[in-house]
Order: structure tokens, then C-alpha cells, then sequence
């Protein structure tokens, strides 16, 4: 019916260019349609930008959530963290980090260790290069990139969060932001020996990313310590509610929002009609995934607890996230639920097993980013054939070993050298008005 | 005239407040506190950690009556309040010495 209407139109439209290039023929005016080889250039410049805002957004998440699972008199000093751990993240990684990254034929130690160079965008309007229009524009690649590196240290802000002190913790980013995570991801995503020798595949990021801030945090919080007052002598657990579950069920949906930029960008290439279909594919399934994480937490919550525990299900939907990381384009949306489900199902048991452990992990950043990125990383064979049970464990393990050693050392040496934590006196008046003097509720909290 | 302090389920307030206007009592002070009686507070579980919620809120109400209403607000105060089932409140009476309106100076029962 719409096509039959639409007839007449397109008849009239058929016959306006030909009105168009008589004129033109007069005028002998240039065609400036783009070639092939520009679209898909412009196609993929530009889904590098729209996923990469995505993915930036996805620090105001993670501020909202942490700032809703800590208590109000950690707020403002949780706030101030998160501003201040991004645009670390974006310095360091113009400084040396891209191209530790992405080091191109320019390694230092070939496949381990890339180039300590800045980051240099191409000319203005591409003057005078020869531009490689197969990919993308490289100001696009970084500010991409630059977004997943700031992720990472997002995760470890969350774990160590009402203790630390401010300036510490800054350090860590920028050796986290600027060393550790360029280096390791060269290894999978620069192309180096993770990639070439052990055909290790993720995707997103599940290991490269989210296990790293893990990684990071898991020693850090080793080495920092519970709050106190946290565990009881007799092994009890005190626990200290949130402040605004408001704002950390906001954060979460924030991030599940920028998900979608995460791993949909991740696909790299938006040129051809397939890679835009796997581009929805990978939508659809990270969309199941979060869906599939927290429907799984809230059952087992009820079932376990009697109530269901509304930051266990935030959780569960990041750790629904987190595993669908490592491969959202080869499952079905019916696997996509499945692998996002065990990611819940994970988070429901680590949060109090970490507990157990006396590990304080404040907004469950390490079962969310660690646990349900190991099991999203080994969950990649399941689904695609092109990845091995052994390439995914040996690349879990090696990149495990690097994160954790070299965080743990530049723990212990901050700890030495300026100490980690906050004064008792500090902390049971709250990082707000000991480290800041502002609170964020001041109204509230007299 | 007595002094009539009691601790309610908060959810007992605005039923409290028509039965005790309806018996003619003119003045009621509200507060919200906690406190632990007989029901001595209750376990919730956070995070897969079960904890001690040690302070139950509830209701403060404080009346001051003439002599003559004491025990139909006592009664009243009761019967609307109850629930039957624990942690249901506690009501005190006390002896006041003296009342004053701020407005006019009348003191005694004139005051209530």
C-alpha cells in the first residue's frame, strides 16, 4: 500500500536529477559525492565518536553508584575521586599511554612492550596526508580508547572507597592509567604476543579492562585494609549501608547505558551492511546480558535472603554486563542471558565470600569487574570457535599476575613512602569534612 | 492535671490523633524517635550480611489533660493504638505541677 503511494514520488524523483544535471552540464559543475572508501571512513570515524561519548558517560555512572553505596559523609570525597581519576586518566594516556597501547611497528621490546611517545592527531582537515581510510581518524581512535582506560581506573575507586586517602590514590591512577593498563592491553588489543601466540579473544574488554581494575583493586584493598569497624572480632560483619540508592541504581542504568557504546564500539568498523548488523547484535546481546545479570540476582536474593537486596541486583546487571563483554557479537540473545545470569550468579555468592575473607570491597567492584570478568573471558569458546579454553586461561592468568604484582608494588610503596590510609579520628568523622571540609549533604548529616 | 506521654507504631498516628480530638483532647505534641522495648529490635540482611536493627522507630505523643479526661484519653489512646501484636508502645502518665498559656498568662486547667 505505502509502496503503490510512494510510485508517483519516485517517479518525480527519478526525473529531478536529470533537470539537475542538465543544469550542471551548463555549469559543469564537480561531483563531490564522497568515494566508497570515504564513507566507510566517515562511517567509522563517527561510530568511534557517538560510542565513545557513550562509554564517557559511563564515568558519571560509575560516580553515581559509588556516591549512592557509600556512606553521606564519604560522598563529596567519593565525588571528588571520580572527576579527578578521569581527567588523570586523559592526560596520561595523551603522555604515553596511547601508544604504549597501540605502539604500530614503533615497540620497544617487540610484542611486550610498545612506545613512550604522546598521542599526535592528524592535521587539520587532513591537510597534506595520505590517509589510510580503511579504519578510522586517529583523533577518533584515541578519544575512543581513551574512554576504556578511564574505565579501568573508575573500578578502583569504588573498592577502596571511605579510607584512602585523596593524593595516594591519585598517584595509583596515573601509574595505573599511564603504565598498567596501556601495557597489558597492548599485549591483546596493540597486537602483541597475547594476540599473536596465544590467540586470545576478548572482545571489550572483560579481562583487558574490567579484570585489570579488578586486579588493581583487589590488591589494593589487601594492602589498604577493611574500614573499621567493618568486621567484629567474632567474625561478624557490620555492614554500612548506602547513603542514596537512588543515585546508585541512576549509575547503574548510566552504565548500562554507556555498555552499549562499549562493546557496540568495540566491533571497530561501521563501513560495511554487516559489520552495522553485528554492531545490533552486539546491542541486543549486552542488552540481555544486564537484563539476564540482575533478574538472576534478584531471585537468588530473595531466595537466599527472604528480600530481595536492591544493590545486589545493581550489581548483578554490571556483572550481567561485565561478562557479556568479553564476546556480545557470536551468542544468541537466549546464550547472552545465560552467560549475563551466571555473571549474577557470581556476584550473589562473592560479595559475602569476599566478606568472609575480610576483604572490603565497598560498592562489590572486585566480584562484579574481576569474578564476572574471568567467567565472561572464559565463557568466549563457548560461543565462538575461533577462541581456545587455553589461550583465554593462560591470557587470564598472565595478565592477572601483571596487574596484581605491579599494583600491589606501587601500593606498598605509596604506603610507605606518604601512607594509604586516613587517620581513625578521619575516618569515623568522614573523608568529607577531614580531607575537604565540604560535605555533600550538609543539611542532613549535623 | 497529668502529663501523658506515650510511644506508638507510627502508622497508628493520624488514627491516634482523630479519637483523641473526637474525646475533646486539644493539644497533642508529635515527635519521631527510636527505641527498644519488650520487641528489642529486629535483624535485616544487606549485602548477604545479616545485622542487628537495635532501635525500632517509632511515635512520641505528649498530652497534657485535666484530671477529669486522664483515663478516657489512656483508654482511648490504647484501643486505638493496639494492634495486638508486639511492639505495639507504651503509655505513661505523670503528674504536671503547672501549665501556662503563652498567649493570655491563664494557667491551670484554663491552659490545657
Amino acid at each position: 500500500m505505502q509502496l503503490k503511494k510512494l510510485l508517483p514520488l519516485a517517479t518525480i524523483a527519478a526525473l529531478v536529477p536529470l533537470a539537475v544535471f542538465a543544469q550542471e552540464a551548463a555549469e559543469v559543475v564537480a561531483d563531490s559525492t564522497p568515494t566508497n572508501e570515504d564513507i566507510g571512513y566517515i562511517f567509522n570515524t563517527f561510530m568511534f565518536l557517538v560510542t565513545g561519548f557513550l562509554v564517557f558517560w559511563m564515568a558519571a555512572g560509575f560516580s553515581m553508584l559509588e556516591a549512592g553505596l557509600v556512606r553521606s559523609k564519604n560522598v563529596t570525597m567519593q565525588l571528588t575521586k571520580n572527576v579527578a581519576l578521569f581527567s588523570l586518566a586523559a592526560i596520561m594516556y595523551y603522555l604515553v599511554g596511547y601508544n604504549l597501547m597501540y605502539p604500530g611497528d614503533a615497540w620497544t621490546i617487540t610484542n611486550i612492550l610498545g612506545a613512550f611517545t604522546p598521542a599526535v592527531l592528524e592535521p587539520v582537515g587532513l591537510a597534506d596526508t595520505a590517509t589510510d581510510l580503511t579504519y578510522a581518524s586517529v583523533g577518533s581512535d584515541f578519544f575512543f580508547q581513551l574512554m576504556f582506560c578511564a574505565t579501568t581506573a573508575s573500578i578502583v575507586s569504588g573498592t577502596l572507597a571511605e579510607r584512602i586517602k585523596l593524593w595516594p590514590f591519585l598517584i595509583f591512577t596515573v601509574v595505573l592509567t599511564g603504565l598498567i593498563y596501556p601495557i597489558q592491553a597492548s599485549w591483546k588489543w596493540g597486537g602483541g604476543f597475547l594476540d599473536a601466540d596465544f590467540g586470545f579473544l576478548d572482545f571489550a574488554g572483560s579481562t583487558v579492562v574490567h579484570s585489570v581494575g579488578g586486579w588493581a583493586a583487589l590488591a589494593g584493598a589487601l594492602i589498604l585494609g577493611p574500614r573499621l569497624g567493618k568486621y567484629g572480632k567474632d567474625g561478624r560483619v557490620n555492614p554500612f549501608p548506602g547513603s542514596n540508592l537512588t543515585l546508585a541504581t541512576l549509575g547503574m542504568f548510566i552504565l548500562w547505558l554507556g555498555w552499549f557504546g562499549f562493546n557496540g564500539g568495540s566491533q571497530l568498523y561501521m563501513d560495511t551492511a554487516g559489520n552495522i548488523a553485528d554492531i545490533s547484535r552486539i546491542f541486543a546481546n549486552t542488552n540481555a546480558g544486564a537484563a539476564g545479570g540482575a533478574i538472576i540476582a534478584l531471585i537468588l536474593t530473595q531466595l537466599l535472603y527472604k528480600k530481595p537486596d536492591l544493590t545486589m541486583v545493581l550489581n548483578g546487571a554490571l556483572a550481567g554486563l561485565v561478562s557479556i563483554t568479553a564476546e556480545p557479537l557470536t551468542p544468541s540473545l537466549g546464550s547472552a542471558t545465560l552467560i549475563g545470569m551466571v555473571g549474577g550468579v557470581i556476584v550473589v555468592f562473592a560479595v559475602p565470600f569476599l566478606d568472609k575473607l575480610k576483604i572490603d570491597d565497598v560498592v562489590g567492584a572486585i566480584p562484579v569487574h574481576l569474578f564476572a570478568g574471568i567467567w565472561g573471558t572464559l565463557a568466549v569458546p563457548l560461543t565462538n570457535g575461533d577462541a581456545t579454553f587455553y589461550g583465554q586461561i593462560a591470557s587470564i592468568v598472565i595478565v592477572g599476575l601483571f596487574v596484581f604484582i605491579v599494583s600491589g608494588i606501587v601500593w606498598l610503596i605509596l604506603k610507605a613512602v606518604m601512607g594509604l590510609r586516613v587517620s581513625e579520628e578521619d575516618e569515623i568523622m568522614g573523608l568529607d569534612k577531614a580531607e575537604l571540609g565540604m560535605e555533600a549533604y550538609p543539611e542532613f548529616t549535623n | 492535671m497529668k502529663y501523658i506521654i506515650a510511644a506508638i507504631k507510627p502508622f497508628k498516628l493520624e488514627e491516634v490523633r482523630e479519637a483523641l480530638t473526637t474525646i475533646g483532647v486539644r493539644g497533642l505534641m508529635v515527635t519521631e524517635i527510636k527505641g527498644f522495648g519488650t520487641q528489642s529490635g529486629h535483624t535485616e540482611i544487606y549485602r548477604g550480611a545479616e545485622y542487628a536493627v537495635n532501635f525500632v522507630p517509632k511515635v512520641k505523643l505528649e498530652i497534657a489533660v485535666p484530671d477529669a479526661l486522664v483515663d478516657q484519653v489512656v483508654e482511648t489512646l490504647g484501643a486505638t493504638a493496639r494492634t495486638g501484636k508486639i511492639g505495639d508502645g507504651k503509655i505513661f502518665v505523670l503528674d504536671l505541677e503547672q501549665a501556662t498559656r503563652v498567649r493570655t498568662g491563664e494557667a491551670g486547667d484554663d491552659a490545657l
